[in-house]
């Protein structure tokens, strides 16, 4: 079998890059090291019987134009639940639940009622932002016809926002999170709900510079035609990776897992195929990586085939990760302070303040995890309820903040980090730990070494403002061409981002698209 | 975690570094004439320049090259470190010889130029005039290869000129006549060993010694006797050296390129293919940073090239404008001197293309020259010509005259 296209790695990026070349005809292999599709938007099982999302649990993102285009419905992408609540619970009692423009619960009546106003505000911004993601950002210098339009576009977008919400957007955009909110309101947990949307999976705490535009990244986001709904995969986040896989399949794209990318083959400056780690030289004209750029370009490529200043920018990108994934399979449905049955079918936020999301990213800075960390918890099996034994369930945590590197290593610090979040789970579940039948808590180093994100990070390098658009991930490299000729990146680490959307895969599709048109 | 850092106070330096034969140069130098070398004590002149080139192409003239900046480079990758590194094909370089190489930065822009001493498989010696600690580790990332300054554990001395090879014979140096041009060779000298390369910066027969600091005052007062019968072994200072290396045609970082990796302003960086050093770029080697930049400027074409230039008159054009028809401007001399060996007035200089390759006619350089205290502007007509300037026979001559 020969082929055309070689896409190293099959998270969502990779597999949606894929799909999108086989259906323009070309003749696609995709090779995963790990054993399970879908890199870090996979579903596992952590106990017999019960099947929870590895990494990635919340679906808000995915582009609705892959959505469309790759037919995912017909392909088995269903939902067990697409518009969800997000209810933040302080510990003591106090909740407070929103769906988009509605808040309940602990608010004062000011705040309650602005939040629909700053709320449709900060999606108003978001979605003038949106055509942002379906285009390469532009070349620093000398720009093709096709950029021009993608420019206007945007420019149009922006521009159209008006005047009073564009001076709003320039004001807000470079700022932090902590002060925005401050801004707006007073009540701690509609605080808590702003910053934490702004800081998940992000090495930035509440008051880092630039935390909004993380914020506004998560809103430009629009699920089943709802801007900021959050949803929840029928399945687990496996089944976005399963229809994306599907889809690619019946266009021909072949997959083969455990299968790892040891070196692109590069000479004379070209790529020309791939060695596996078993020896394997496979062959085809154009190479695809979902992997993060300085694996791609230093591991596989090798510094001999780059340039120097090249490889130090790539290697200098920030990637080291804050967030940790805890996955427990319980015997019961657990009984979180404050939270009612509707709420448990959404998505909670545990801790009390903003203040206490920035004292939990201290310790992160200086290689300790938060023993009060930030909490962003889900019982998927509420509302598909086939993830685990009947009247069991799955709760899925995402643990913010946990350093990749912690003092004397992982290795033997993971069972106290274990100890310290269960108890701080139980401050607001009390009761919960009793109830554990099974556990899988994955520190920045697990993700990386399992799911071979670069630090463990959520989006493969830091979403600041120095590594977005054109410097992302690097300048020289952020129309998925890399200085390699027909060596191509196209995972979270490029523009626009990670998260389970599809777009950094879709527009590195359309630049090899575009060369093999230019040739 | 501490970060506080103590310093103690013999370890803070005040003023110029010595060089291990400062003891012999500074009672010479009368009139404390020094030139800025990487914070080194080294002579501009020992007063009287002039006196000082004529040895460089009469007799022997001697130059302390100790405060060259030195890395050693060695381990399992070292060859391949330095093809990544270098435009020039470094696995043609074998054990014993000596390279003029450039290396560039991602853009293709030459950040230094120096010479490249292969001791060994694994082994090298870089030279160069700019510190490169800084780009040498940023390059060495992913190689087996390690890299020192050796700067201070190495004094080097120039010794160029017809006789410079009678002197290192009345030396003692074994089978030196068997040395050729651009390679190196240990020889035995007092209790150890002088290791001597056949290279220079002057475009004339002429070798250069080096060897531990222990060994400096030795070997300087031996080269003292040594050239004694030979009209002696001038010191010389960088003024005579740097009329010697334009007459040779060489370029100088800060002079006629600005090193890339210090360039603030956009467009002062220049390629190899500007400097006209295309020879030394091989693009069937394999990468090497600058590559794809350097094979795109190939097929762009460049913007700029430096040409040698023979100037009408016997006033110095250093730092003249070049004009087209007298009326545009396109370009300036970067290095230019009256040549008292060729008896020319010439200098390098660099050129906006086309000017330099397809305009090569009609070119003036704008001199002022200050004639009791009036300036007097000269247009001197330029001519293109082929460098160098000066190139005697005996500068490649192996065995070399027995001046
Ligand atoms: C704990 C956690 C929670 C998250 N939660 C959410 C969430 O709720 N919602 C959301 O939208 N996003 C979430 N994210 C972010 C999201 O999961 C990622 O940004 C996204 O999945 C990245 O997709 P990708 O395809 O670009 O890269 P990846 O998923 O990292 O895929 C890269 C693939 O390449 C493979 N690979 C690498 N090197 C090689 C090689 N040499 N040979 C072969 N294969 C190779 C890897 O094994 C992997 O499968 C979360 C991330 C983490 C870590």
């Amino acid at each position: 079998m020969s082929y055309s296209h070689i896409v190293i790695g099959a998270g969502h990026n990779g597999l949606t890059c894929a799909a999108y070349l086989a259906k323009s005809g070309a003749k696609v292999l995709v090779l995963e090291a790990r054993s399970q599709p879908g890199g870090a938007a996979a579903t596992e099982e952590i106990a017999p019987g019960y099947r929870v999302s590895s990494c990635a649990h919340l679906l808000y993102q995915l582009h609705p134009r892959i959505m469309l285009d790759l037919a995912l419905d017909r392909h088995g992408l269903e939902f067990s639940a697409k518009n969800i609540t997000t209810t933040v619970l302080a510990g003591d009692g106090a909740a407070l639940t929103m769906l988009d423009g509605k808040a309940t619960g602990n608010i004062s009546e000011k705040d309650a009622q602005n939040w629909p106003i700053f709320w449709a505000r900060m999606k108003k911004i978001a979605r003038h932002l949106q055509p942002m993601l379906l285009m390469s950002p532009p070349r620093l210098a000398g720009r093709d016809l096709s950029q021009n339009l993608d420019l206007l576009k945007l420019g149009w977008s922006i521009r159209s926002l008006g005047r009073e919400d564009m001076r709003e957007f320039l004001r807000i955009a470079a700022m932090n999170v902590y002060d925005l909110a401050a801004d707006y309101f007073d009540s701690p947990l509609i605080k808590v709900r702003i910053s934490a949307d702004a800081v998940l999976g992000t090495t930035l705490g509440p008051r880092s510079p630039g935390s909004v535009l993380s914020l506004l990244y998560k809103l430009t986001g629009a699920l089943n035609g709802v801007q900021g709904a959050m949803a929840l995969p029928k399945g687990g986040m496996g089944a976005v990776s399963g229809a994306l896989l599907r889809a690619g399949a019946v266009r021909g794209v072949d997959l083969r897992l455990g299968q790892r990318v040891r070196r692109i083959i590069v000479a004379d400056g070209k790529a020309s195929g791939v060695e596996t780690d078993t020896g394997e030289i496979i062959e085809a004209a154009n190479v695809i990586s979902n992997a993060d750029i300085a694996k791609t370009m230093v591991s596989m490529v090798g510094a001999q085939h780059i340039d120097a200043g090249f490889q130090r920018d790539v290697s200098k990108i920030r990637s080291k990760g804050a967030t940790a994934k805890l996955n427990l399979a319980l015997s019961a449905l657990p009984n979180f302070t404050g939270a009612d049955a509707q709420a448990l079918a959404g998505r909670l936020l545990l801790t009390e303040s903003i203040e206490q999301i920035e004292l939990a990213f201290n310790p992160a800075k200086y290689g300790q995890w938060s023993k009060h960390p930030l909490l962003e918890v889900v019982i998927p099996s509420v509302t598909d309820p086939a993830l685990a034994p009947a009247g069991h369930h799955v709760l899925s945590a995402i643990v913010q903040y946990a350093p990749y590197q912690v003092e004397s290593g992982w290795a033997s610090q993971r069972e106290p980090f274990q100890r310290d979040v269960m108890a701080h789970l139980e401050h607001f579940a009390p009761g919960i730990g009793a109830s554990v039948v099974g556990t899988d808590l994955k520190t920045p180093a697990d993700l990386e070494a399992q799911f071979g994100l670069p630090g463990g990070h959520w989006h493969h390098g830091e979403l600041a403002i120095d590594q977005l658009l054109m410097l992302r991930p690097v300048a020289g490299a952020a129309r998925y061409a890399t200085p390699v000729e027909n060596l191509f990146l196209c995972g979270a680490g490029c523009h626009p981002g990670g998260g389970v959307m599809g777009a950094a895969g879709y527009n590195a599709a359309r630049a090899v698209l575009a060369k093999r048109q230019a040739a | 975690m501490n970060y506080s850092m103590k310093i103690k106070p013999d370890t803070v330096r005040v003023g110029l570094k010595p060089t291990p034969f400062i003891d012999r140069l500074r009672p010479l130098n009368k009139f404390e004439s020094l030139a800025y070398w990487q914070g080194y004590w080294s002579p501009a002149d020992f007063g009287n320049p002039e006196r000082e080139y004529f040895a460089i192409r009469n007799t022997t003239s001697v130059f302390d090259l100790s405060p060259m900046t030195k890395y050693r480079i060695k381990g399992p990758q070292a060859e391949a470190f330095l093809q990544r590194l270098m435009t020039r094909n470094i696995a043609k370089l074998k054990p014993g010889r000596v390279a003029y190489t450039v290396w560039c930065n991602d853009e293709g822009k030459v950040i230094d130029d120096g010479t490249l001493f292969r001791l060994g498989p694994q082994e090298f010696r870089l030279c160069c005039q700019e510190h490169q600690l800084f780009w040498l580790l940023t390059s060495a990332a992913g190689f087996d290869v390690s890299i020192h300054d050796e700067t201070d554990e190495v004094c080097g001395l120039s010794l160029q000129g017809p006789t410079s090879y009678s002197v290192l014979r009345a030396l003692g140096l074994a089978a030196v006549e068997t040395l050729k041009p651009f390679e190196l060779r240990d020889f035995s000298f007092g209790p150890g060993s002088i290791m001597v390369s056949r290279t220079g910066f002057t475009g004339d027969l002429g070798y250069e010694l080096w060897c531990a600091p222990g060994q400096a005052l030795p070997l300087w007062d031996a080269l003292q006797s040594a050239g004694r019968d030979f009209g002696g072994v001038e010191p010389i200072g960088s003024t005579a050296l740097d009329m010697a290396r334009i007459e040779a045609g060489f370029i100088g970082a800060h002079l006629d390129f600005m090193p890339a990796d210090q360039a603030v302003r956009a467009g002062r960086a220049a390629s190899p293919f500007e400097l006209n050093l295309e020879w030394l770029v091989d693009f069937n080697k394999g990468h090497f940073t600058g590559r794809a930049a350097l094979l795109a400027e190939q097929k762009a074409g460049s913007k700029r090239c430096l040409v040698a230039v023979d100037i009408e008159g016997n006033k110095p054009a250093n730092h003249a404008l070049i004009y087209h028809r007298k009326k545009t401007e396109v370009g300036h001399i970067s290095s230019g001197i009256w040549s008292p060996t060729a008896k020319r007035n010439i200098g390098l200089a660099m050129l906006q293309m086309p000017y330099g390759k397809s305009i090569t006619s009609d070119l003036w350089a704008e001199i002022y020259v200050m004639r009791e205290l009036k300036w007097e502007k000269r247009m001197a007509k330029c001519t293109i010509v082929k460098a160098p300037f000066f190139e005697p026979a005996r500068r490649r001559a192996t065995p070399p005259g027995a001046y």
